[in-house]
């Protein structure tokens, strides 16, 4: 089955999920995201490559946060930014996701950042739009959300240079998030050896050990030594599902302290996709301790997007080769 | 020299000539850059063989990409390898001398202007490189150079770094 | 019309023949096997050298979208996709729009189809009103209207007892229910089999527990009422071991699978393929081995082709929102000869799981080349290849996990009540 992420020599054409890249692409967008870092830091923070394109933020699902950083990394490139908030507009009167993507194709975008509700939602368009137009998930469902996947990596890597020793553990949620499906196909592929999810059995996805994972239930023994925490959000649905009793009692057996903390290495970092829910997930003393990586993470957010883009949105043509001076 | 004619000069050599040439531009408030590959290896020996203007007049360096300035992304897309580009300096009315390897169609410096006019206003530019070879599609040209060696299209000349940090130059005939 | 298949094999499983054997047809009916009859001067001579002769199939489940449906699927263009099939006898859940819980709506569906002179069609009566699942329906008076028995689709039973009244009821008249066994609370919501697929691929799951669940309370009931119970859509490895110990316990129960989930899994979703939302969901390897184990030794009885035809709209969504559901008629005999060659499996038994068992079920006069029984026949070839793609296909549902593929076993004459209804050479 040719994955549809890829083109046919092998080269990226849309970013859907982390699961089916090659290490190799992986690698190229942190690469490329570590030469953006620099950009952010100038007087001028631009760099023309996407000049005259037109990125459209589709999102189906409501999100200023992620939105933002889309629209920041576009117009860092140069593009153009639409930011369609379907959810409320024609979306509502009955029109279709295809029709809407056609629309806007219509209107000469030609790259699409999606997120919707549905796991597949982000495959199913990058499977209908023409050749030139290029998509890029920000979120489908409980599937994926590669460039959170992406950016923790580089974040970890940023501080934990060495990734082939580590320990990480992923804390919460993992039945219903995309991110931890991102983040463990993200370290897994780039040779993390060892990878472990702590959750109660009712947040946990069936066969979960089948991703890659050793399972934790109780906290204090899965943090054990780890070199990285990372924070997975809970929404309120959950106690509302019968899958968790209160957040207080989420907070007393799942939430990070820095009592339980301290169990892992001492120059462990922790990350947090946000937004943050103080108090159920974690402590505010952590969140905003000496440990914390979560603002980096905002920033390298900017940089691996605009890499992603960046890649994207670049001729075909045999890139490895010098070109003329 | 013709385009049969593969006897190539000695980098180090056209180096020396370099350094030379550049001497006189070592001034106060000026900056050396080097553009990835070939120029930052040339700076960093133009470091060492100066290293006594370059301590005196207090010359900064730095190195730069490019790779998001070219012209060619929209044919062929980024480079797999790209390295961030490092001005750890203020360009605002600093003295530029950007530092290539081989000067050919003018572009690469196009871009490196760009990129630099990005980070501040330089008070001026000088463009050093150790060959041209003739070649240029732009109203641009290096003002010192070490060498002149016409070539063909098909032609790719290169500057390569030994394994023993020596460099030396390379022509490579072009896939018709 | 008199009417000689010549040079046929023929293959009649209720009567255990798989031979050479010409067939004599006249007044509609099968009128000898074998050799010509005395007097006997064919109006008509279909050669079938080289091709199967068998009864014409009987599908326990086809959707025919009629009354309500319309936009998905017409009865004309799905009882002509069912003679396209060698399907000449076919029975039809009861979800359709209005629901088949009147008399009146089962006459006009029967009137309707028997109009058109294709296949035969035979209704399942809503068990409850309206399939809600409180207030039982009339199935005295639907059972007279040509109901052959009572279901309630896809939509579960949640008061059981209701369900246990229902069955008690049925029994009473010796009625069969139809009842597809999935627990409504476990199943909430969930698009695909709750496993790694799923899980990786962040698709709710409805676990194998929510077949297995139902199908203890189920099978509890009918052992308590004496119920007649088909099972529909079997798909779980744990749904084959209980039917295989109820009928060791000599309960009255039948069951059928589709032939979809005789030859895909959860893995066959790959990239979210819209086509694959099915309803069971496709489950892991272990349940589909333990479906064909279950075919090969007698515990599942039948193959149905599960037809539910979408309009082409409806698969374009993302995997969850898309519709559920998989044209089917035509090709229900390609798939179950995939079957039983792959499973080495042999035709008379293989064709009996889609005529003469069917039929039982169904308690029709069907699936058979009896001497005086309906001249219902499908002739096929069953080593000509034909590539599964929407222009080959006669029903408006072009919605098939199958699409592209090419696979053996065309359909070269449809024969019912003695009459051609279609031919493809």
């Amino acid at each position: 089955m040719n994955n549809p992420q890829l083109d046919k020599d092998g080269r990226l054409r849309h970013l859907l999920s982390i699961e089916g890249l090659p290490k190799n692409i992986l690698n190229q967008i942190l690469d490329t995201a570590e030469s953006f870092v620099g950009v952010a830091e100038r007087e001028v923070k631009k760099v023309p490559l996407l000049r005259g394109k037109t990125v459209c933020n589709l999102f189906f699902e409501n999100s200023t946060r992620t939105r933002t950083t889309f629209e920041i990394a576009a117009k860092r490139l140069s593009a153009d930014v639409i930011s369609l908030n379907v959810s409320t507009s024609s979306q509502s009167k009955g029109e279709t996701i295809l029709d809407t993507v056609d629309n806007l194709i219509a209107m000469h975008a030609d790259m699409f950042v999606v997120r919707h509700s549905q796991s597949g939602a982000a495959h199913f368009i990058a499977k209908h739009v023409p050749d030139h137009i290029h998509v890029i998930n920000a979120g489908d469902g409980r599937h994926s959300h590669p460039t959170q996947g992406l950016l923790d990596v580089f974040t970890i890597r940023k501080y934990k240079p060495d990734l082939h020793n580590l320990r990480v553990a992923i804390v919460g949620d993992v039945l219903h998030s995309r991110v931890a499906r991102s983040e463990i196909h993200a370290l897994t592929t780039l040779g993390v050896p060892e990878v472990r999810v702590i959750a109660p059995k009712t947040l946990l996805p069936a066969h979960v050990e089948k991703l890659g994972v050793q399972v934790f239930h109780d906290m204090k023994e899965g943090l054990k030594d780890v070199d990285v925490v990372m924070m997975l959000r809970l929404q309120n649905e959950r106690m509302n599902g019968a899958m968790l009793p209160s957040a207080q009692e989420y907070f007393k057996t799942y939430g990070l302290t820095q009592e339980k903390l301290s169990l892992a290495k001492p120059d462990a970092i922790v990350l947090h996709p946000g937004p943050m829910n103080r108090g159920v997930e974690i402590d505010s003393s952590v969140a905003d301790g000496a440990q914390s990586v979560i603002l980096p993470q905002v920033t390298y957010g900017i940089a691996i997007r605009m890499a992603v883009m960046a890649i994207l949105a670049g001729g075909q043509g045999n890139s490895s080769h010098g070109g003329q001076a | 020299m013709n385009k049969f004619d593969t006897t190539l000069p000695d980098a180090e050599v056209l180096l020396k000539t370099l350094a030379q040439k550049l001497k006189p531009l070592l001034q106060p408030n000026t900056a050396l850059v080097g553009i990835h590959s070939g120029g930052v290896w040339l700076m960093h020996k133009l470091l060492v063989l100066l290293e006594d203007s370059i301590t005196a007049n207090a010359i900064e360096h730095g190195t730069l990409d490019v790779s998001f300035y070219r012209d060619d992304y929209a044919q062929r897309g980024l480079k797999a390898e790209n390295r961030p580009s490092q001005i750890p300096f203020d360009v605002d009315n600093k003295h530029i001398i950007l530092v290539d390897d081989v000067f050919y169609t003018g572009r690469t410096t196009r871009a490196a202007m760009n990129e630099l006019f990005d980070y501040g206003r330089p008070a001026s530019i000088t463009l050093v490189a150790l060959v041209n070879r003739c070649g240029r599609e732009l109203p641009i040209a290096p003002q010192i150079v070490a060498a002149e060696i016409p070539l063909d299209a098909e032609q790719n000349l290169q500057l390569i770094q030994h394994a023993n940090g020596t460099l030396g130059l390379e022509l490579i005939n072009k896939p018709f | 019309m008199k009417i000689h298949i010549k040079n046929g094999r023929l293959i009649d499983p209720k009567n255990n023949i798989d031979s050479k054997l010409d067939v004599y047809i006249a007044a509609g009916k099968i009128l000898a096997l074998g050799n010509c009859p005395e007097g006997f001067v064919a109006n008509q001579t279909i050669d079938a050298s080289n091709q199967i002769v068998c009864p014409g199939l009987v599908d326990l489940s086809v959707r025919l979208r009629e009354p309500g449906d319309e936009y998905k699927a017409t009865l004309i263009s799905e009882l002509q996709a069912a003679v396209a099939g060698g399907v000449t006898s076919l029975a039809c859940p009861p979800d359709t729009d209005p629901v088949l819980d009147e008399p009146g709506l089962v006459e006009m569906l029967k009137h309707r189809a028997k109009q058109l002179n294709l296949a035969h069609v035979y209704p399942l009566g809503a068990l409850t009103r309206q399939l809600q699942g409180k207030v039982l329906s009339e199935m005295g008076e639907l059972r007279e209207a040509g109901c052959v028995g009572f279901s309630q689709a896809n939509i579960a039973i949640v008061d059981t007892q209701v369900l246990w009244r229902a069955m008690e009821y049925a029994a009473t008249f010796g009625y069969t229910l139809f009842l597809h066994a999935e627990e409504p609370f476990l199943a909430k919501d969930g698009v695909a089999h709750d496993g790694e697929v799923a899980s990786r691929l962040g698709l709710k799951g409805i676990p194998s527990a929510a077949e297995s669940l139902a199908l203890a309370s189920i099978l509890r009931i009918a052992k308590e009422t004496g119920a007649k119970v088909h099972i529909s859509r079997l798909s779980t490895a744990e749904g084959v071991a209980m039917v295989r110990d109820a009928k060791k316990q000599g309960l009255k129960i039948t069951c059928d699978v589709s032939a979809n989930h005789l030859h895909l899994t959860e893995h066959d979703i790959a990239y979210f393929d819209a086509n694959c939302h099915l309803k069971p969901p496709l489950r892991a390897q272990r349940d589909k081995d333990a479906l064909s184990a279950g075919l090969k030794d007698g515990t599942i009885d039948a193959i149905c082709s599960d037809h539910t035809p979408v309009d082409d709209d409806a698969k374009l969504a993302p995997f969850a929102e898309a519709e559920i559901g998989a044209t089917g008629l035509e090709l229900l005999l390609t798939l179950t000869l995939k079957w039983a060659q792959q499973e080495k499996v042999t035709l008379l038994h293989a064709i009996g799981n889609i005529t003469q068992a069917s039929a039982q079920i169904l308690g029709i006069q069907a699936g058979d080349l009896s001497v005086d029984s309906g001249a219902d026949i499908c002739i096929f070839d069953a080593n000509e290849y034909w590539k599964i793609c929407p222009s080959a296909l006669k029903s408006q549902g072009k919605n098939s996990p199958f699409n592209g593929l090419e696979l053996a076993g065309k359909v070269k004459t449809t024969l019912v009540h003695g009459q051609i209804v279609y031919q493809n050479y």
